[in-house]
């Protein structure tokens, strides 16, 4: 029998923006078992939920992660919006919406950069990170932040886009498609990302679905979960196509990232075309006396915003789930099997956030 | 647009059961959350996906309270139940993978199993 020796994996190493640590179980270069251990940086935000008063709480919905803040305060509101039966005006919808999808467009971006950067592709990485740019930009001219919105809040929106800036970022995303298809061009066709990618990391149909992969990672293996085909936001009056791959390897997460990106900018259009104009907001009278378990697509995949009140100021209780936290039992399985020089690459390919996971 | 949601109390003796059944008509686990509703009283909810459709089944124990762990039928489930340890204080019995109280390191143990008041440091 080979000897097996263990290495430990993070929670520094050069790949891993934030700190997760993987035991790996080595037979000369090959990895026969991982264990995960997280909880360097865990920060205790649904206990806060018994200090901050519901409506605060959104604030503090929104910092569980720095990429797709506006999507976890919006998740946040939708709960809170459910349990108290408001009705939130069409215009907020749609806002909400657009931002949801820029959230997506920046994260992704944001991933396939660092995912580059994972192979060594030092000017792939730039290159994404330029666009991405473009789409900070927008977060600050329409919200005031790049990284924190602070943009939506229980019963709507904070702020308006005027209907002449919306027709001027159609424009914007016109050139931006254009520049992401020549940067998913290179990762899609380049044989040096093919061959880092392609049947590297393989998790199959079944073991994405019964080990609870959701997002990009479930949908690269042909499990095609999409929490906007529920309808929550304006997506229920969207065309929302579900982008699926069947390989399963890194490629095909790789692919599906790389195919949402034209997914967003074609749900921006739609919703900036449809939008209808009207208040943003309506009065929230009241506290929240219920539960709901509202959940939505991150980019990363699904979230659940468990939410339950008693009628007081204060939540009993605030549980979020985050995509990473259930992507993790899927990637120790991806990683048994393959080659230690491999394990970067895979460990990027859930797109980990661990600033989520350890809200 | 409400999203389509259930929620199944059932007694602790139960849950392998119903869990078993859940997996044998397709659901997928989607999480595993507690919330504490009394002094010494936690809601565990496990929830299930099928078809963008919810099933929550609800159990409510105590700290002492054995709860057997579903890994057997839910791998991934490891994930959940160590949390549910770690914040909470439940015991669950049998994880496949066991960190024994280290996979959250948190300053106070069990930081989720007291209540906070406005004002009060935990």
């Amino acid at each position: 029998m080979t000897k097996q020796i263990i290495v430990p994996f993070g929670p520094q190493h050069p790949v891993l923006p934030e700190p997760i640590h993987l035991d790996l179980v080595l037979e000369d270069e090959r990895v026969v078992d991982a264990i995960p251990s997280i909880g360097y940086i865990h920060r205790g935000f649904e206990k806060l939920v018994e200090k901050r008063e519901f409506t605060e709480y959104v604030y503090i919905a929104e910092r569980t992660c720095g990429i797709c803040s506006f999507i976890h305060g919006a998740t946040y509101c939708q709960g809170i919006e459910q349990i108290m039966n408001i009705e939130v005006p069409e215009r907020a919808d749609y806002l909400r919406t657009i931002w949801s999808e820029y959230s997506r467009l920046h994260s992704h971006l944001l991933w396939l950069g660092c995912f580059a950067d994972s192979f060594g592709f030092e000017n792939l990485f730039m290159a994404a990170w330029r666009i991405r740019e473009r789409i900070l930009d927008v977060f600050e001219q329409t919200t005031g932040g790049r990284v924190i919105q602070g943009s939506c809040k229980i019963g709507g929106v904070r702020r308006d886009i005027a209907n002449d800036k919306l027709t001027g970022m159609s424009r914007d995303l016109d050139s931006i498609q254009k520049e992401i298809e020549e940067l998913t061009t290179v990762f899609l066709n380049d044989d040096t990302v093919r061959h880092r990618t392609r049947n590297i990391g393989v998790l199959s149909r079944d073991d994405a679905y019964h080990l609870g992969a959701v997002g990009p990672t479930a949908r690269g293996s042909g499990v095609a979960i999409d929490l906007r085909k529920t309808g929550y936001g304006a997506y229920d009056r969207l065309n929302v196509p579900v982008i699926t791959d069947s390989c399963g390897d890194c490629y095909s997460r790789c692919y599906v990232r790389c195919k949402e990106l034209f997914t967003s900018i074609d749900l921006i259009q739609q919703a900036i075309t449809e939008i209808p104009d009207g208040p943003i907001d309506v009065k929230v009278t009241g506290s929240p006396n219920g539960e709901y378990f509202m959940r939505a697509e991150q980019p990363r995949g699904e979230l659940v915003h468990y939410l339950k009140g008693n009628g007081t100021k204060f939540l009993v209780r605030s549980r979020i789930r985050t995509p990473t936290l259930t992507n993790i039992p899927p990637l120790v399985k991806m990683l048994q099997g393959c080659e230690l020089a491999d394990v970067p690459v895979i460990v990027l390919s859930i797109d980990p956030c661990i600033s989520c996971t350890e809200r | 647009m409400k999203q389509e949601q259930s929620i199944i109390p059932i007694d602790v003796g139960q849950l392998i059961g119903s869990v078993e059944q859940c997996r044998n008509e397709g659901y997928r686990l989607a999480q595993i959350g507690c919330t504490k509703v009394g002094d010494n009283s936690f809601e565990v909810n496990y929830s299930f996906d099928k078809d963008y459709v919810l099933r929550n089944l609800r159990i409510t124990v105590t700290a002492e309270t054995e709860v057997p762990s579903i890994t057997g039928m839910y791998w991934g489930a490891f994930v959940y139940e160590n949390e549910m340890h770690d914040l909470f204080g439940i015991q669950v019995k049998g994880i496949n993978i066991d960190f024994k109280g280290t996979f959250i390191q948190t300053a106070i143990k069990y930081p989720f199993g007291v209540t906070v008041t406005k004002g009060e440091k935990p």
